[in-house]
């Protein structure tokens, strides 16, 4: 009787090893709410012809996806395709111009005799049916999405002015649980999702990614030991460096604009405070002193503020001080919970964590206006991190009984779900530009 | 100071007698009270085994449940405490830890400190009933371990909690 119930247990084990591996890395991604805004712009898949047996992956499907999930692009279904150009004098504009398109991508991607790739691509406006940007890219097929991402971050720019973030990355928490064991990864992924790979795995808690400015280590959370520490990691090597730990907690690290200061949560001297740390004295500085719990801090672009959670007013809201001290100044005002703010990288608003009607979403304050704009729609919303260029948020929500990540485009206008299969995922963090 | 103490621990040992009757009375009824249920067993034999498994002693509760971004001990778990307390300071070889764990509602790391926050309320009573210092240490796991899964009231109100784990327990 024992036996064969192990046997059952081993083969459905297996099964789901072989269902969940694969499907973990599938990303959906679905448009919940489309902008009217968006411009319209067609990509033509680019001519591989000259490529023996094809390429593994669809260059302008990546440049496509990119484009849709910013929001700000309306791409043209290939169903619509009218021709497939792939060289200027292919393109017929006037046509392009009936399907009511402003601009269209054409590219080929052509190998030398070595087996060396190079992908070429043109961006032209269809009205004036000039060229505004085109380039030919060396590259080897395992680098094909770097550089489709990179062609996105070319096009998008271009058209609007603001610097593309395809080619950046984002890290996150998954966890499993099987049975009473539950393990947590830490992931790091491409910003649209794919190519995740694990950097650490516990069967403890791991929490609170934080890039460094270069965007080469990350910091993390992990109660490894059985209480929380914080550790740094050299993404390239894997090696990593505990941070002195204290009695109590060592949480929510947040590195400076210049990469010399941690700020961070230590509870060692009583309630949670805010401390910096100094990375060239290996000091540590309290900056807060109040009673109540004071965590979550973030830096202000500039390295000068550092804005927190704290619930000093007997409920959660956001201050902010001079990072060499001071008197906090409250920033929130609206609702009885406002937590965990990130500045927005250009300074201009703060996204955080927003309770309304006993749903918590994730909402921006205008630093001008003070006007708090709600951008989700969900119930359980947290951890949102801006995208370095500011055009987009990624945050946490739930999805029935799962934990998902989305996205949403800062205007509140765009939201995508990022459904990630085979686990529980929250924490995105998203990575400075490379 | 001393008196001051010791006419604490009385009144609330006196509270914890009045606690026990009324719950077993009432196996059910408010949120977190799960954990404290101790009616419907069988007392009539004699007991030898260690006070912390009696399922008639206060001692068997070893989990405090909290109310929504609070960590304030709710009255009904003053006799516990108290207990757990008395037990500590009579058997100063025994440590126990304090396990602070928030729901999912909020942020997480806010969680962290609020959970911690629980679990050193705890610890800060367990002290003054006479624990010492270094029978007890509190620890904030946040939202991190559920107790419960599931995003609704049930779940909620019993994952806000401080778990008392006493080694090989």
């Amino acid at each position: 009787m024992v036996k064969p119930m192990k046997l059952t247990n081993k083969l459905i084990f297996l099964a789901a090893l072989l269902i969940s591996s694969p499907s973990w890395a599938i990303l959906q991604i679905e448009i919940t709410q489309g902008s009217s805004s968006a411009q319209p712009i067609t990509i033509v898949p680019f001519d591989d012809s000259q490529i023996l047996g094809g390429l593994p992956v669809d260059v302008a499907k990546i440049v496509s996806d990119d484009l849709t999930r910013s929001g700000r692009f309306k791409v043209l279904p290939r169903g619509s395709l009218l021709a497939r150009p792939s060289t200027q004098s292919q393109i017929n504009f006037r046509n392009w111009q009936a399907l009511g398109q402003d601009n269209l991508v054409i590219g080929k991607v052509t190998a030398d005799a070595s087996g060396k790739l190079n992908v070429q691509f043109q961006l032209f406006d269809v009205f004036k049916g000039e060229q505004l940007t085109g380039f030919a890219i060396p590259a080897k097929k395992a680098d094909l999405r770097a550089v489709a991402h990179r062609i996105s971050d070319l096009v998008y720019e271009k058209i609007t002015g603001q610097q593309g973030a395809f080619s950046t990355r984002m890290a996150y928490v998954a966890s499993t649980k099987r049975g009473k064991k539950t393990t947590y990864k830490m992931r790091i992924a491409d910003a649209d999702g794919f190519g995740a790979r694990t950097v650490v795995s516990s069967s403890e808690p791991l929490m609170s990614p934080a890039w460094s400015a270069d965007g080469r280590r990350l910091s993390y959370v992990s109660y490894e030991r059985g209480r929380s520490a914080i550790y740094t990691q050299t993404l390239s090597t894997g090696s990593r460096v505990k941070l002195k730990s204290f009695k109590g907690i060592n949480g929510a690290p947040a590195w400076s604009p210049n990469g010399k200061q941690l700020a961070l949560t230590l509870s060692k001297d009583g309630s949670a405070d805010i401390y910096i740390y100094n990375v060239t004295n290996r000091s540590f500085r309290r900056l807060t002193t109040s009673y109540a719990i004071d965590t979550e801090p973030n830096w202000s672009p500039n390295g000068k503020e550092i804005l927190f959670t704290s619930d000093r007013g007997g409920k959660p809201q956001l201050y902010k001080m001079d990072v060499n001290g001071g008197v906090p100044k409250r920033v929130t005002f609206e609702g009885t919970y406002n937590a965990r703010g990130r500045f927005s990288p250009d300074g201009k608003s703060i996204c955080m964590v927003h309770r309304v009607n006993g749903d918590y979403r994730i909402a921006k304050l205008d630093l001008k206006t003070g006007f708090i704009h709600v951008l989700t729609t969900g119930t359980l919303d947290e951890s949102p991190s801006f995208a370095p260029n500011s055009s987009m948020i990624l945050y946490s929500t739930n999805d029935g009984l799962k934990s998902i990540l989305a996205a949403v485009s800062s205007d509140g206008k765009v939201r995508q779900k990022l459904r990630l299969l085979g686990g529980d995922v929250r924490e995105p963090a998203w990575s400075p530009f490379k | 100071m001393r008196t001051t103490k010791n006419l604490f621990v009385a009144l609330v040992l006196s509270a914890a007698l009045a606690a026990c009757s009324s719950t077993n009375e009432d196996g059910s009824g408010d949120a977190g009270v799960d954990g404290a249920n101790t009616s419907g067993v069988d007392a009539s034999g004699v007991y030898t085994g260690r006070p912390l498994d009696n399922p008639n002693s206060p001692l068997a509760t070893k989990v405090i449940y909290f109310e929504f971004d609070s960590s304030a001990i709710a009255s009904q778990y003053e006799s516990i405490i108290a207990a757990h307390g008395a037990y500590l300071a009579a058997n100063s070889g025994v440590a126990v830890a304090l396990e602070g764990h928030a729901d999912e509602r909020g942020s997480r790391e806010y969680n962290v400190a609020l959970s911690e926050k629980r679990a050193k309320t705890v610890q800060n009573l367990l002290s003054l009933l006479g624990a010492g210092g270094r029978q007890t240490d509190a620890i904030g796991y946040g939202e991190e371990k559920p107790a419960e899964i599931g995003h609704n009231e049930s779940a909620w109100n019993l994952n806000r909690r401080v778990e008392l784990v006493y080694p090989a327990h």
